[in-house]
């Protein structure tokens, strides 16, 4: 519902579900998002905090660069921040709608979580080779390792 | 009986007269609160803190109202106070963008406010329920003028891309609608002897009366077109004087297109305790609280300096800081006690010895993403076009929110709306933009409810919480669980030090939560030093 963008709104005004797309990037909906890929997610949610060059920032406090950051040798460390928070971060993973939170939930697939973490990994001067799977992503879910034998 | 009644309150009056004589009006109104003559509130007034050790110092982290309000108390009481602030200003949250003002987020974007002068943006909070009387407390302390900031505003719009081609809807109508045809339908069931065995005889009658008067119903029980729903929809041609002055009545909404619009979701807000009439703001912005706090304590808060460790023993609490503006050397900060009032996304950052237990609150909740838009335009269209005077336009673009000024009605010239409220993944998407980008496109939004923007937006400023230096994040959004699991580790005395804030209330991201969290924690605080001497 909410996706009309600046250049081409003229164009789609009113006409609802149309995913609307500008020269700087796409604007997404819950439920578009689930289109999102790994690039596109960097863009859209972790860059607000980590910054489009992904060197982070500090004011009084800081927001970790994702370049040239050694925690970044470890996927399964960052799979661990995306789906269960950080401090001030929350969390990203998929759960049931119906937490009391104030605001809805921005959730990312499994799929999501690997694809993004794979991009960082991968760009901005890092060259990590060992990709993340989503099965990686899914066994880390609380549920998946509490029912591991 | 009479005779009783009057010899008790007789005795009452005395012990009241009494009491204010030696103790003093507040006193006389907390016994008048124990007797049951005055209204019962939450609120207790400022702690009374007497007794204080001489020489008792406390060094407060933060020039927020948490932070303000401990220091302004503790030093009245007779501590020595010391307050250490990151930003160059007082307030924190509490803030005013105006004309002029320079304000650089992380990552380095600077933007400069170019509103006119008079004109200004609350980009944290800006309004004022009635009952924050700790709040309003505090504005009548310092002399803080305050004027209604208007919530509802029925001829403001309800807005859906997808309902009505996307053609905003006054709230009148929608609201009359609503209310009408739900009216019609519960007239119908309970004529149709539908509700026997719920309401008995005589209380149907006076259902059937009382939805006629809720729903503006017709004499047949019906929501038409016709006097009745024109008074609360408003008329197709409003009524006049002279030749030509009979008024047109309206044509209500069908209840299918008032209901798959989903406009009515919009109705409820105003309901909402918090937003409930009357609600208040400081005359020339919120931000005027901040300010007049900043001058009680001129001298005491150190400006610039960004706290980098914490340290407790058994003789006090020392404070490591460093120039804000350029890192490197440390200076330090002692003091008997310390109150914290840094936001847990920062202080989770902070090295401090504290118990487990309050360093795992201290980690634990993460921090809300919020934007607010501030947009200049030429006139003020939105009064000299659509009759909107303050209050609250609600749709679902992502811009969320229009409201407009709740000051300065009915003047010429321009004027400056909040041209957007995002939260929730709208506000992750508008902050990972540049400024001037969530400028853009909240005009681009905001031109399909107001079509004037396209002429006469000038300029804009947008603040994204998750970029404020001073907060990285706009506040503390505790669960259910997460408050069970950890708030009251975090709302402890942990040795010498204890926190504040609106992240240590149940009111976050209200001002009041972080006024009533500093009078709970100097409290208690004071006792503790009271009951264990002189540090």
């Amino acid at each position: 519902m909410k996706q009309l963008l600046f250049i081409v709104v003229l164009l789609l005004a009113g006409t609802g579900n149309a995913v609307a797309q500008t020269s700087d990037s796409t604007f997404y909906t819950y439920d578009s998002l689930k289109t999102a890929n790994g690039e596109a997610i960097f863009h859209a949610i972790c860059q607000g905090c980590h910054m489009p060059d992904a060197k982070g920032a500090t004011g009084a406090g800081t927001y970790p660069a994702l370049a040239n950051n050694p925690k970044l040798a470890s996927p399964q460390y960052m799979a661990a921040v995306i789906l269960f928070g950080r401090h001030d971060m929350p969390s990203f993973a998929e759960r049931p709608a119906d937490r009391k939170n104030f605001f809805r939930d921005t959730m990312l697939t499994d799929e999501q979580i690997a694809e993004v973490i794979n991009y960082v990994r991968t760009h901005f001067g890092n060259h990590y080779t060992n990709n993340i799977t989503a099965a990686d992503v899914a066994a880390m879910h609380p549920q998946s390792v509490a029912t591991k034998p | 009986m009479q005779g009783e009644d009057s010899q008790l309150s007789m005795t009452r009056r005395d012990l009241l007269r009494l009491i204010g004589l030696s103790a003093g009006g507040a006193a006389m109104y907390a016994v008048m609160n124990r007797l049951g003559l005055a209204a019962e509130s939450p609120y207790k007034g400022a702690p009374v803190l007497q007794g204080a050790p001489r020489g008792t110092s406390v060094l407060i982290l933060g020039a927020g109202l948490a932070g303000m309000v401990a220091a302004y108390e503790l030093r009245q009481a007779g501590y020595k106070v010391q307050v250490l602030e990151y930003n160059q200003r007082p307030g924190g949250r509490n803030w005013t963008l105006r004309g002029g003002d320079t304000y650089t987020e992380l990552g380095g974007f600077t933007q400069h406010c170019q509103f006119e002068r008079g004109l200004y943006i609350n980009p944290g909070p800006w309004r004022i329920p009635y009952h924050h009387r700790g709040l309003l407390d505090y504005c009548k302390k310092l002399g803080i003028p305050l004027e209604s900031f208007v919530q509802v505003n029925y001829n403001a719009y309800l807005h859906s891309a997808q309902a009505f081609g996307g053609k905003p809807q006054r709230y009148r109508a929608i609201n009359a609608d609503y209310r009408g045809h739900i009216a019609e339908l519960l007239a119908k069931v309970t004529q149709q002897g539908k509700l026997e065995a719920q309401v008995t005889k005589e209380d149907q009658a006076l259902l059937l009366d009382s939805l006629r008067r809720w729903g503006a119903l017709n004499d047949h029980y019906a929501y038409v077109a016709g006097h009745s729903a024109s008074n609360r929809r408003g008329y197709d041609k409003e009524p006049g004087g002279g030749l030509s002055a009979k008024p047109l009545d309206s044509q209500p909404l069908q209840l299918h297109d008032v209901l798959s619009s989903r406009l009515w979701s919009g109705l409820a807000d105003g309901e909402n305790y918090e937003f409930q009439t009357t609600l208040f703001q400081p005359v020339g912005g919120m931000g005027r609280i901040g300010e007049a706090f900043g001058r009680q304590l001129d001298g005491v808060i150190r400006y610039n300096a960004k706290v980098t460790a914490i340290h407790q023993d058994e003789h006090g609490v020392t404070v490591s800081y460093e120039d804000a503006r350029r890192s490197g050397h440390i200076q330090t900060a002692h003091a008997d006690w310390c109150i914290c009032t840094i936001p847990l996304s920062i202080l989770s950052q902070i090295p401090m010895n504290v118990s487990a237990p309050m360093a795992a609150a201290i980690g634990a909740v993460p921090y809300a993403a919020s934007v607010k838009i501030g947009l200049q335009f030429k006139r003020r269209f939105w009064e000299e076009d659509e009759d909107i005077y303050g209050g609250v336009t609600m749709t679902d673009l992502p811009i969320n929110t229009i409201s407009y000024p709740s000051n300065d009605f009915n003047r010429k010239g321009k004027g400056v709306l909040l041209g957007a409220y995002l939260y929730g993944l709208d506000a992750y998407q508008f902050t990972a933009m540049p400024p001037e980008e969530r400028v853009r496109r909240a005009v681009e939004y905001g031109s399909q409810i107001h079509p004037q923007y396209k002429q006469e937006f000038e300029n804009g400023v947008a603040v994204a919480w998750h970029r404020a230096p001073f907060t990285l994040g706009c506040f503390a959004t505790w669960t259910d669980e997460l408050r069970a699991k950890h708030y009251d580790n975090l709302c402890q005395i942990d040795g010498r030090i204890a926190l504040a804030g609106e992240h240590a209330s149940y009111l976050p991201a209200w001002q009041e939560g972080a006024v009533t969290s500093a009078m709970d924690v100097i409290a208690r605080l004071h006792q503790r030093v009271v009951a264990g001497g002189a540090a």
